[in-house]
């Protein structure tokens, strides 16, 4: 365990910080592929317990499979229910190509969620969550946001340092990343596990259902994607090699 | 729909499993592929961390949805069962035309009275009505009623053995698939035969298919027509889920 007032003298990032990004950097990748894969078998998010092809869709992304309901055979109406839902025969293949996708999503949220794990428990301990990614009140004012803001629009390639402390932007996009959106990536994906929902009901009324659940996992990927095309794009603005080396060999004294 | 899985570690994992037959497993095998030894790993935590007596979500009447019927819809036509067999495919024609009446699910294996059961044998027994969500590994879902009786039930009335650990199933479209204990003696794992209040359709697998309500869908299997108690792990070699390229364990 680093000792925090040793380590806070120190520039660049602690080792621990650069293990557990790299892990979860591996793992990330992992995962939204394989979520892609996993997607493209079903492209419609839905709210609620229940959604399907016999049922409306919140959204239908224009790609993968299309499985509109007219292709589906032999419809049966259950009249006597409220609804009248129906049954109705899908009797053609799709691409699926879950068997590998699944498991290796599984897989990689494993790493994932252990590395998070580490993470959360260094950065409390050594306070780096605190100091480093928490920002304080008097940062939040609107005119320090706005400064913040202005300065990412100028070019900044050896103005900036390659790690904490952070500014104020970098700040809330990496605390509500770690602490924020991958949290609720793991809660809405084990809210989708039939066994955990089944132990743990809440997580089902907590999302409002499973499809809820799914289509909030998905908004997740999508945030989380967006959030690696403008990390990529800072870490080549504030010089690709200087921050790639750093956040693997650390910084030399 | 998991046609498609037959493709996958066919010849790799079909070498294994003869290393592996006859051999004494108590879990499911990994075949060396770390996507297994991840599925493992899931099966394993699950097992040790969540309760085993948690019932899956129980819905109301009102939340009945439309459901659709995919993978098999009708063994005995070619244009509807993926696996078509055309002896498999030619005897449930024949149940079919008597509307089930020789239709015999047999229990067997680790048990001390093993038999076949009639469908009304089966309906006769105390009876268990859920509505449930039933969730497919494609990312739909979709809610029912199901009636049936527990699979419990059956393992007792055949007898079942205090060295028992797995309840393997076979059905008419060709598939094999297994649960462990906890599913198998689970309270809503039911042997289906009526959906909303009907008969249970050919399509969603008539006479009666299984209800594993903590796994995914592809786990309640449907055109049920062995059930085979084992003491030891099965992965039902090439016709399983494993040595097709998929998770044996869908908790998840």
């Amino acid at each position: 365990m680093p000792d925090p007032a040793s380590t806070s003298q120190v520039a660049g990032h602690r080792r621990w910080v650069r293990i557990c990004h790299w892990l979860a950097a591996a793992g990330f990748l992992t995962l939204a592929l394989s979520g892609f894969f996993i997607l493209l078998v079903h492209p419609r998010l839905y709210l609620g317990h229940a959604g399907n092809d016999l049922t409306p869709a919140l959204l239908t992304l224009p790609i993968g499979n299309d499985l509109r309901p007219d292709k589906m055979q032999s419809p049966v109406v259950f009249t006597e229910l409220p609804g009248a839902p129906v049954t109705a025969e899908r009797n053609f293949p799709i691409f699926n190509q879950n068997g590998w996708a699944r498991s290796l999503h599984f897989l990689a949220a494993w790493i994932l969620v252990c590395a998070g794990a580490v993470y959360v428990a260094f950065g409390v301990v050594s306070g780096h969550i605190k100091r480093d990614l928490l920002p304080r009140g008097r940062e939040l004012a609107p005119r320090a946001l706005l400064q913040d803001l202005k300065s990412h629009l100028r070019p900044a390639v050896g103005s900036v340092g390659t790690g904490p402390p952070y500014g104020l932007l970098q700040k809330l996009t990496y605390a509500s990343v770690m602490l924020v959106v991958l949290p609720l990536m793991v809660a809405t994906g084990l809210t989708m596990s039939p066994a955990v929902a089944a132990a743990y009901p809440f997580l089902l009324d907590l999302f409002g259902g499973y499809q809820t659940a799914r289509t909030i996992h998905f908004f997740g990927f999508a945030a989380l994607v967006l959030f690696l095309l403008v990390h990529i794009a800072m870490v080549i603005a504030t010089g690709f090699g200087r921050q790639l080396r750093a956040m693997t060999w650390g910084n030399p004294r | 729909m998991k046609q498609q899985r037959r493709i996958f570690l066919k010849g790799l994992a079909s070498s294994a499993g003869v290393l592996l037959a006859g051999c004494s497993q108590t879990e499911p095998p990994t075949y060396g592929n770390v996507l297994r030894m991840g599925d493992l790993l899931t099966y394993k935590a699950h097992r040790l961390l969540l309760p085993a007596h948690s019932l899956a979500r129980e819905y109301d009447y009102s939340d009945i949805s439309s459901v659709p019927a995919i993978g098999t819809t009708n063994p005995a036509d070619p244009d509807k069962c993926p696996s078509f067999d055309a002896e498999n495919g030619s005897a449930y024609e024949r149940l079919l035309a008597n509307r089930f009446a020789d239709w015999r699910l047999v229990v067997a294996g680790s048990v001390t009275a093993p038999r076949g059961f009639s469908l009304d044998e089966l309906k006769r027994m105390p009876s268990r009505t859920q509505i449930t969500r039933h969730t497919c590994e494609e990312g739909w879902s979709a809610i029912a009623q199901w009636t049936g009786v527990p699979l419990r039930s059956v393992l007792e009335a055949a007898g079942i053995r205090s060295t028992a650990r797995y309840v393997q199933y076979y059905s008419y479209d060709d598939w094999a698939d297994g649960i462990d204990m906890m599913d198998a003696l689970h309270p809503q794992t039911i042997l289906a035969y009526g959906m909303n209040g009907r008969e249970l359709p050919i399509s969603h697998g008539a006479p009666i298919r299984l209800r594993v309500e903590k796994q995914l869908g592809y786990k309640s299997m449907k055109f049920l027509r062995r059930i085979v108690v084992t003491d030891h792990f099965d992965d039902n070699g090439a016709k399983g889920n494993i040595q097709n390229g998929w998770s044996w364990y869908a908790g998840i």
